[in-house]
């Protein structure tokens, strides 16, 4: 006996194993229940969502058109998720009521959005200076793709919808709303009352508003004070409202950064004689903004989550055509599939931002030491 | 701050709603005429009344309503652009203008039709507050309900209709109450209330997606109003008048026997009435600023209520309704037309 835990001592596994979990009564009987409990909703979970669920077809082999081909409602209790809405839907999950043979127009949006935001990413990314300048672009050839333009027919942002709608309003409005943010911090800060004083009030009354306030004023108020007939774009609206919540929200984040700063690096860059723009530019921002990274994705992680909000003005964002699709008699009740993996979707997108939030924090560190 | 704000936030809805009521000018017909389209404000999606299906085309009997209008006025009913509103913006959305006409199974009500500036062109489907109990409990009145425990969404008239019900009886109920819909259904079927209340359109939804409706019946009881229908702005009468007669056209088409595959056979009707109602008698669309063949379009391409009805939500599709009140005048319901003369 001794034999075997003095081998297994010796096992790397084992020794950690022991001392985090097994190294008094109390904690070996906390692991076990932990164990059995993951064990239990594991088992449960992936049975439902793979081992006993229809994918296309159903238990007889038959393709799922309706919910009256799910497994689990011609024979309750024994099967698990149904995922043919899932199939059925997809369009109208990635692009909304976009018409199918535009669809392509989208795609090749999607492909290019990672190619525009790489450069800004990762710093030591080869030719990184040509994805900057593709960054620059991209807002363009989004907009002529997905709206449409010389060669291209018109696609209404009625029309838009699911993944488009929620990607489009997450990185359009962090996209619009870093600048932004960057001068009403500097503003803030600033030693010219007007300019503190303005930027002072327009943060904290966009922080002192509930998210869902603001859309309900863009969407609802914005049209009452146009004339008849003009009518900015739904979409546009919801981006407004959106841009200025995060923009106030980033701001105080970039603001943190600021205060980080001693005194002495901006009373340096004056006695070199530099202009406040360039202590600014060369000296102020570039330390401000690395300090501020992890609070800034943290923000960006809480709006892209928040667009779903829009739903409650009527757009169809991935939340609120998951709604739709519920709605439809041919799929109704299959809440659970729906809403899985809806989660799922905004899971991958919040996780990965956040990795890439532990990423810098790992990289500045060693910057920093 | 907050004093400020909603002091900020009042005065923006004044300006607001001044300018809106002063601006609204202009023929509502004439702007969809130019724009080549009808935008028609619709649910955000409800099953049997407007959603969009696999394919991304919006269906339901409050959609027919809008595509009958398109008929009406383009001769084409897929000329329609739908804006899906929430319950809280579709007012707003009306009234700014970004749609010509709301459809989304609104109540008719004095407050609404006289106070938001609203006009209710008429209704095309009576609903009302109704109870759903299990089948084994063996009820079949609303009459036999007393003491049991009653599943119901808080803050809704609802609530308030079933009190006033079961006092006004001298009946007593448990409420277990419940935020939404999905959550009555869960407790509804698992058993921890014995009825579920809510618009009787709701209760024939929800039976739908119950893993066996036949389980499960709709009393015959309903203890309120409902009565939904499509709207338009208050103060373009013309407007309203296509939009009320193209809904008025569907119900007496189902009157007059005309549906959308015999539509064309009954233009050699005799019947004076059908040749009216179909433009072979010329003059009546001109009335409405419209061509003669304007309810022959909305007949062929939409059909009559009664089609709409049973493709959407009649026993027939997942939801199951009878036509009870919503049946013609003939037939025991109080559906019922003005004569087309």
């Amino acid at each position: 006996m001794s034999v075997i835990i003095q081998s297994l001592s010796r096992n790397k596994f084992y020794n950690w194993a022991y001392k985090n979990l097994f190294s008094s009564w109390v904690n070996t009987i906390m692991t076990i229940i932990a164990i059995i409990f993951v064990y239990e909703i594991g088992t449960f979970f992936l049975n439902w969502a793979i081992f006993s669920a229809d994918f296309r077809t159903n238990f007889q082999g038959e393709l799922i058109t309706d919910r009256t081909f799910c497994s689990k409602n011609i024979s309750p209790g024994e099967y698990g998720a149904c995922w043919a809405i899932i199939y059925a839907r997809w369009d109208q999950f990635m692009y909304g009521l976009y018409p199918i043979e535009e669809t392509w127009r989208v795609n090749i949006t999607y492909a290019l959005l990672p190619l525009a935001i790489i450069g800004i990413l990762f710093d030591k990314l080869p030719y990184r200076k040509l994805f900057i300048y593709f960054t620059f672009l991209f807002p363009f050839i989004a907009y002529f793709m997905l709206y449409g333009g010389p060669g291209l027919s018109t696609v209404g942002t009625n029309k838009w919808g699911g993944l488009l709608v929620t990607l489009f309003l997450g990185v359009t409005g962090i996209g619009l709303a870093f600048p932004l943010s960057i001068l009403l911090a500097l503003g803030r800060r600033s030693k010219m009352p007007i300019i503190k004083s303005l930027c002072v009030v327009f943060i904290e009354f966009i922080r002192g508003v509930p998210l869902i306030t603001l859309l309900f004023t863009a969407n609802v108020m914005l049209p009452l004070f146009l004339p008849d007939g003009v009518n900015p774009d739904n979409l546009l609206r919801a981006l407004v409202a959106v841009t200025l919540f995060q923009s106030a929200y980033m701001a105080e984040a970039i603001r943190g950064g600021l205060q980080a700063i001693p005194k002495g690096h901006i009373e340096a860059a004056d006695a070199l004689g530099l202009t406040y723009w360039q202590t600014t530019r060369k000296i102020i921002l570039p330390q401000a903004l690395k300090i501020a990274i992890p609070p800034i994705v943290n923000t960006c992680i809480g709006l892209f989550k928040d667009t779903s909000l829009v739903l409650i003005i009527g757009l169809f964002d991935l939340l609120g055509i998951g709604r739709a699709a519920l709605a439809d008699m041919t799929w109704t009740k299959l809440y659970y599939e729906v809403y899985v993996f809806i989660s799922l979707v905004f899971f991958i997108f919040c996780f990965g931002m956040s990795r890439y939030s532990l990423y810098l924090e790992k990289k500045l560190k060693t910057d920093n030491s | 701050m907050t004093k400020i704000k909603s002091l900020f936030i009042s005065l923006l809805l004044t300006l607001g709603v001044s300018t809106a009521i002063a601006g609204s000018h202009g023929s509502t017909h004439d702007l969809v005429k130019d724009r080549g389209k009808l935008m028609c404000g619709s649910n955000t999606g409800l099953a049997g009344f407007g959603a969009p299906n696999d394919a991304g085309v919006w269906e339901g009997i409050d959609v027919d309503v809008c595509r009958a209008v398109a008929a009406a006025v383009f001769g084409d009913a897929s000329k329609v652009e739908y804006v899906p509103t929430t319950s809280k913006v579709r007012f707003t959305v009306l009234q700014s203008g970004e749609i010509d006409m709301l459809s989304r199974n609104t109540t008719w009500t004095l407050s609404r039709d006289v106070d938001l500036g609203l006009e209710f062109v008429g209704v095309n489907y009576y609903d009302g507050q109704g109870f759903m109990v299990s089948k084994d409990l063996g009820v079949s009145s609303a009459m036999e309900l007393d003491g049991a425990s009653v599943c119901i969404q808080v803050g809704t008239t609802t609530e308030m209709n079933l009190a006033d019900f079961f006092k006004a009886n001298g009946m007593s109920y448990e409420s277990v109450p419940v935020e939404t819909n999905s959550e009555a259904d869960a407790a509804y079927l698992a058993g921890r209330c014995d009825i579920y209340t809510t618009d009787a359109s709701g209760l024939y939804a929800s039976r739908a997606g119950y893993p066996d409706p036949s389980a499960h019946v709709v009393l015959p009881e309903i203890i309120s109003k409902e009565p939904l229908g499509p709207a338009v702005r208050h103060g373009d009468s013309e407007w309203a008048d296509i939009v009320r007669w193209s809904l008025n056209a569907m119900i007496i088409g189902e009157e007059l026997g005309i549906n959308s595959g015999n539509v064309d056979e009954m233009k050699g009707s005799n019947n004076p009435e059908v040749l009216r109602l179909l433009g072979v008698d010329a003059g009546y669309g001109a009335m409405l600023g419209l061509s003669d063949d304007w309810a022959y379009n909305i007949l062929s391409q939409v059909g009559n209520y009664s089609e709409s009805f049973e493709k959407h939500i009649g026993p027939n599709t997942p939801i199951n309704i009878q036509r009870g009140l919503n049946a013609l005048y003939k037939d025991g319901g109080i559906l019922y037309a003005p004569p087309f003369r």
